[in-house]
C-alpha cells in the first residue's frame, strides 16, 4: 500500500469513527432534548453524524477503487499525481464542512447536507478521480470484467448525481415545491445507487480475489443482475415520494421497477446452498466473514425494501423509524461490512495473531448481533407510530411518540454497542495500516 | 451487445430526467412573495429539516409540519408561539418577528401544495396510489 493510500485509509476509518461517536451523541440527544440542547443540540449533533456516515461510506467506497486499481490498470505518474489531488482537495473540504457545523452553519437539506458553496470543491475533486480513473478505462481495450463496468457506473453516476442534488441552487428548480422536492430524491435515490456500485464492484472484485473464480465476474448472470441494478439506479427513486402529489406515473414507475427486486431475493434464495458450502472453506478468512455478514443484511433489508416499495403499504411506513432502520441497514449492514473487507484485505487482516484475531472476532460478533437488536428496534418503533399515526389516527406528536420511545431506548442502548464492536474493528485496523509498508511511493 | 443494452437505459433515463424536470400540472403554487423565499432560507439555515418532515421527509424527533398551517386545531397563531420561543425540546432560535413571520409564510405555501398523509381512498387495488387524478 502506498503512502497516500494508507493516509486515506487512516482518513476513512476516521471518519467511520466520527459517525459512530456522533451516532451515539445523536441518538441520546434525540432522547433527552433537555439535557443535551443547549451545549449538543440535536439538530446540530445530526448533521456530524450523517456526514461523517456518508463521506465514510463514499469515501470508503473510492478507496476500495483506487486500491484495487493499481491491481487491474497500470497509471501514469499524471493520474497518480490526479488522485492525491482528490484526496487532498476531497478531504479538506470534509473538514471545513465540520468546521462549519461547529459554527452552526448548514445546508439545511436532507439527509446529506453542508453550506451550497462547498459542493463546488467536493465537485472538482470528483472531477479529478475521475479523470485519473477513465484514462485507464480508456486505455483498458480488452473485455473488461464486471467490477470494471461497476465502479465506471458509479464514478461517472456520483458525479451526475451529485450537480442534480445541487440544481436546488437554481432558482426555477425552487419556485415548485414539489419539483425541487421530487428532484432532490430524485438525486438522492440514484446516488445511494451510486455508490452502491463503486462498493458492490469492489465486493465483487475481493469475491474473485478470494474464491479464485474469475468467472463470478464475468458470467450472464452477473450481467443480468448488473443491469437489474443499473434499472434500479435510475428508475426506483421514486418510492421515497409516494406520497407526493406529482405526477402518477413517477409512482408507477418506480413501483413496477422496485417490484423486479424480487428476482434478487430469489437469486440469493436459490443460491443459499452453494453458499454454504463456500462458506465452510473460507469461513477462516475475516475478509469474508464481512462479506457473508454483508449478504445477510441484504437479504433482510431487501425483504423490508420489497415491502416498503409496495405504496398501499409504504403508506404506513412513511415518514416513520422503519425508513431510518432501512437506511442504517443498508450503510452499516450492507455498505460498512463490504469497506471494512476491502480493507481489512488490503491490509491483510488475517495475519494478526491468534490473541488479537480472538478479540477482533469478538468485536465482529458484538457488532452484529448488537446492530440486529437496533434494526428490529428501530422496526418496531416504526410500526408503533404508523400504528398510531395512522390507524390510530393520534392527532398529538407527544401523546403518539409515548411509546415508540421505549424502542428508541432499546436502539440506543444497542447503539452503544454496536458502536463499540465497531470501533474495535476500526482502531484495530487502524494500527495495522502503519504495517502495510510495501510498496512505498 | 452490452453497450447497446446500456445506451438504450441511459437514453431512457435522460429522456424520463428531463420529464421529471419539465412536470408541471399548472395547479402549484408558486412563490408569491419574497417571505416565503427568506421563510425557506431560514428553515435551511436553521436546519429545521433535522428535526421535522415535510411530506415526511426529514428527522423524526419533532412532528412532520407539511400540513401545520392548515391544520384547523393549530394554525399560525400555535406555530408563532413554537417558532418564536421554541419548548423543552426545540430550542429557542432567536429569531425576530420578521424571521418568525417568514418561516410561517414558507410553512403555508408548503401546506397549499398538498397534503402529505395520502387518503386511504386514494390507495388503487394494485397496490399503488392514483393522487389528484
Amino acid at each position: 500500500m502506498t503512502k497516500t493510500l494508507r493516509l486515506y485509509t487512516k482518513i476513512v476509518l476516521s471518519l467511520l469513527m466520527s459517525a459512530l461517536i456522533f451516532g451515539i451523541l445523536s441518538s441520546w440527544a434525540y432522547l433527552y432534548p433537555e439535557l443535551f440542547n443547549k451545549y449538543l443540540p440535536f439538530y446540530q449533533m445530526r448533521p456530524f453524524h450523517t456526514s461523517s456516515a456518508l463521506f465514510f461510506i463514499i469515501s470508503g467506497g473510492t478507496l476500495g477503487i483506487m486500491l484495487f486499481t493499481k491491481d487491474v490498470f497500470i497509471k501514469t505518474p499524471f493520474q497518480l499525481k490526479l488522485e492525491r489531488v482528490f484526496i487532498l482537495c476531497w478531504s479538506t473540504t470534509i473538514l471545513i464542512i465540520f468546521i462549519s457545523y461547529l459554527l452552526k452553519r448548514f445546508g439545511g437539506r436532507e439527509y446529506w447536507e453542508f453550506p451550497a458553496w462547498l459542493a463546488l470543491p467536493l465537485l472538482l475533486s470528483w472531477c479529478c478521480l475521475m479523470m485519473s480513473y477513465f484514462i485507464s478505462w480508456y486505455k483498458t481495450r480488452n473485455i473488461k470484467p464486471l467490477y470494471i463496468w461497476m465502479w465506471s457506473t458509479g464514478i461517472f453516476f456520483f458525479f451526475l448525481t451529485f450537480i442534480e442534488q445541487n440544481l436546488w441552487q437554481i432558482p426555477w428548480f425552487r419556485e415548485s415545491f414539489l419539483r425541487e422536492l421530487t428532484v432532490q430524491w430524485k438525486a438522492n435515490g440514484s446516488m445511494v445507487g451510486a455508490w452502491n456500485q463503486m462498493i458492490y464492484g469492489s465486493s465483487l472484485y475481493l469475491m474473485v480475489k478470494i474464491s479464485g473464480k474469475q468467472e463470478i465476474a464475468t458470467d450472464k448472470k452477473a450481467f443480468f443482475f448488473y443491469f437489474l441494478g443499473f434499472t434500479n439506479l435510475m428508475f426506483n427513486w421514486g418510492h421515497h415520494i409516494y406520497n407526493l402529489p406529482t405526477h402518477n406515473w413517477v409512482r408507477h414507475i418506480s413501483y413496477i421497477i422496485s417490484m423486479t427486486e424480487w428476482l434478487i431475493l430469489i437469486s440469493i434464495i436459490r443460491g443459499f446452498k452453494a453458499k454454504l458450502s463456500e462458506s465452510r472453506k473460507l469461513k477462516h478468512l475475516i475478509p469474508y466473514r464481512f462479506l457473508m455478514a454483508s449478504e445477510f443484511w441484504v437479504f433482510a433489508n431487501l425483504i423490508l425494501a420489497l415491502f416498503m416499495s409496495i405504496p398501499a403499504i409504504n403508506r404506513f411506513t412513511h415518514g416513520t423509524h422503519i425508513t431510518v432502520a432501512h437506511a442504517m441497514g443498508t450503510t452499516i449492514g450492507i455498505n460498512t461490512m463490504i469497506l471494512l473487507a476491502i480493507i481489512g484485505y488490503s491490509i491483510k487482516i488475517d495475519n494478526l495473531d491468534i490473541v488479537r484475531k480472538t478479540i477482533f472476532l469478538k468485536a465482529f460478533y458484538l457488532t452484529q448481533i448488537s446492530f440486529g437488536i437496533f434494526w428490529l428496534a428501530l422496526i418496531s418503533a416504526g410500526v408503533l407510530k404508523g400504528y398510531r399515526s395512522i390507524i390510530l389516527k393520534i392527532g398529538s406528536f407527544q401523546e403518539m411518540m409515548k411509546p415508540v420511545n421505549i424502542a428508541i431506548i432499546v436502539f440506543a442502548i444497542a447503539g452503544l454497542f454496536a458502536a463499540t464492536g465497531l470501533s474495535t474493528i476500526a482502531l484495530m485496523y487502524w494500527k495495522l495500516v502503519n504495517h502495510c509498508k510495501e510498496n512505498v511511493k | 451487445m452490452f453497450k447497446k443494452v446500456w445506451i438504450v437505459l441511459f437514453t431512457t433515463f435522460c429522456v424520463y430526467t428531463f420529464w421529471t424536470y419539465a412536470y408541471d400540472d399548472g395547479t402549484q403554487p408558486s412563490y408569491q412573495d419574497e417571505s416565503i423565499v427568506s421563510g425557506w432560507e431560514i428553515w435551511q439555515n436553521k436546519n429545521c429539516q433535522s428535526c421535522h418532515q415535510l411530506y415526511g421527509l426529514g428527522g423524526y424527533m419533532g412532528p412532520d409540519l407539511t400540513n401545520i398551517a392548515g391544520d384547523r386545531n393549530k394554525g399560525k397563531e400555535y406555530m408563532y408561539t413554537f417558532i418564536k420561543h421554541g419548548t423543552g425540546s426545540m430550542p429557542d432560535f432567536g429569531l425576530n418577528d420578521d424571521e418568525v413571520e417568514n418561516v410561517v409564510a414558507f410553512l403555508s405555501w408548503v401546506d397549499k401544495t398538498g397534503k402529505s398523509q395520502v387518503d386511504e381512498r386514494s390507495v388503487h387495488w394494485s397496490g399503488t396510489y392514483i393522487i389528484n387524478k
